[in-house]
């Protein structure tokens, strides 16, 4: 089990423990965690699980795939640091992860 | 029915396992008016999931009924593209109009980017409580105990002023803009809303054209404002839209925000009356409208279809798929898929997962009202259920002559208040 923090937009922290070898798309949508929808169920097809990545996390998610970077890229609200977490696999070297919820999607 | 539709009316009445595979040409209203597509649509995910039609109304295409299948080719937008139509119907050269639901990156996202504030969550909370408002002004409005039409009354008018609202359009003069959707939508047929094609294409370009014309050289002289018009005329990427596009994008707009809502709302009194159960689930507990809305829209799939168009050779479910073959991907076929949706031919208003549907496509050219449409019909549930004990459905619903929309043109129902 991995530590991820989901950290909401009027800050409120949600602190998750996620199964390895899951998405941290998962993680949320079995934990219940509020604004992430995943409406096509990891498919990276539908853009309702839109987290931003804590700064000092980013570069260790890894990069953003091509299907990823199309349907980001409609979204005026994208960030620098914008993922879609259906995309992040959960490992043990996410240990303490954390992402921010955007507004927008609740 | 016309004589040219006739000779391709081959499929309705007869049974889908007494029809050879390779005559299947879903391609046909008479079916969907008799809401008698499934069973074809059940065959052919077992038997031809990828499926080639040789000749139709609108020539070759494939069929696509899987989910899964479905979720490839929308994954894909760059083998399946949306130009130049997202009908099986290919543009008329005399009325090519062009809008941003049938292009390409990055055309498709620079406009669509303009217009997708009007969606966005912060405008949606301010619009909650006009529509909450509206809709309420609709039902205390209606007869108790006697039998109307639901379409009409409800449905058509809560999504026409709904549309007047998104657009700032004069709003008596609202219900133009339902019939502009509806001509924009209807297959022509003699004693049908357009005869001839021709007929359809006059009554957008010298009617609705103008009509928005008008308006956006009104709103392009003042500052901006959150109307959809006035998004179009100041936004950077469309502001030098020339009229075809202008035209096509409003159709876009007009179609899009009307005939999904509006048949969903229909849909909802209709599913409810045939499973009891589930209305008396509802009744129960309000507070199951969140997830029966999103059932709902998978249940009626307002839009049966879209079309792609390959733009290389490639391969779908094992099967050879050339450059320039039309593929129709079925989402009314991919929400039956029993690999995917558990017990998909039930109305079930507290699915686990009830936003696991295709009715708003996937991908890059997925619903952009999606979470507008939710909103209507969650509010519209809320204020029903405040009001009335049950909407009663008391004739048989009609069911609109399209293959694209898949919607209701009757709905008799008696309303039964609720005990004071």
């Amino acid at each position: 089990m991995t530590k991820i923090t989901f950290v909401k937009h009027d800050d409120e922290e949600i602190v998750v423990d996620a199964e390895n070898g899951t998405s941290v798309m998962n993680a949320a949508v079995d934990n219940l965690v509020p604004g992430i929808d995943a409406d096509c169920g990891g498919e990276c097809a539908c853009a309702t699980c839109h987290v931003y990545i804590d700064e000092a996390w980013f570069p260790k998610v890894g990069n953003t795939n091509d299907a990823e970077e199309a349907i980001m890229s409609l979204n005026p609200d994208r960030q620098e640091t914008s993922r879609l977490c259906c995309q992040i696999p959960v490992t043990d070297e996410m240990e303490g992860l954390k992402v921010r919820l955007p507004e927008f999607q609740f | 029915m016309s004589v040219a539709r006739d000779q391709f009316n081959t499929m309705f009445g007869r049974d889908p396992y007494s029809i050879p595979l390779d005559e299947y040409d879903m391609n046909q209203p008479e079916l969907f008016q008799s809401d008698t597509q499934d069973a074809y649509f059940t065959r052919l995910r077992k038997e031809a999931p990828v499926h080639y039609c040789k000749d139709s109304e609108h020539g070759p295409y494939w069929s696509v009924t899987r989910y899964k299948d479905i979720m490839e080719v929308e994954s894909n937008p760059e083998i399946y593209s949306s130009e130049p139509s997202i009908a099986l119907a290919d543009p008329e050269p005399d009325f090519d109009i062009s809008m941003f639901i049938a292009m390409d990156e990055p055309k498709h996202g620079d406009q669509r980017k303009t217009v997708q504030d009007i969606v966005a969550p912060s405008s949606l909370a301010s619009l909650e409580p006009v529509i909450r408002e509206r809709i309420a002004g609709i039902l205390d409005t209606l007869p108790v105990n006697e039998t109307f039409n639901w379409v009409d009354k409800v449905s058509i008018e809560l999504t026409g002023q709904m549309l007047a609202t998104l657009f700032d359009f004069p709003f008596e003069q609202r219900r133009k803009l339902t019939y502009w959707s509806d001509v924009a939508t209807a297959i022509p047929e003699p004693g049908g809303l357009v005869e001839t094609r021709e007929q359809g294409r006059d009554i957008l370009l010298n009617e609705c054209l103008p009509a928005f014309v008008e308006l956006w050289n009104q709103r392009v002289n003042e500052p901006p404002k959150g109307d959809l018009i006035s998004m179009l005329a100041h936004g950077k990427e469309t502001r030098d839209m020339n009229p075809m596009e202008f035209m096509g994008n409003l159709v876009l707009l007009i179609v899009g925000g009307n005939d999904t809502t509006r048949n969903s709302l229909s849909g909802g009194v209709k599913f409810l009356n045939e499973n009891p159960d589930q209305y008396a689930k509802l009744m129960a507990d309000p507070s199951l409208i969140p997830t029966m809305v999103p059932e709902i829209i998978r249940y009626q799939t307002p839009l049966t279809l879209m079309r792609r168009t390959a733009t290389q050779d490639t391969v779908l479910g094992g099967q050879n798929i050339k450059k320039g073959d039309k593929v129709a991907i079925w989402f009314l076929s991919g929400n039956r898929d029993e690999e995917v949706i558990d017990r998909p031919n039930e109305f079930i208003i507290d699915r686990a997962r009830p936003r696991q549907h295709l009715s708003f496509g996937f991908g890059i050219h997925r619903c952009m009202g999606n979470r507008l449409a939710e909103m209507q019909l969650r509010v519209t549930w809320e204020e029903i259920l405040k009001r009335f004990e049950k909407v009663e459905l008391v004739g048989k619903p009609e069911r609109a002559y399209s293959v694209l929309v898949r919607g209701f043109t009757e709905m008799p129902v008696q309303l039964r208040p609720k005990a004071k």
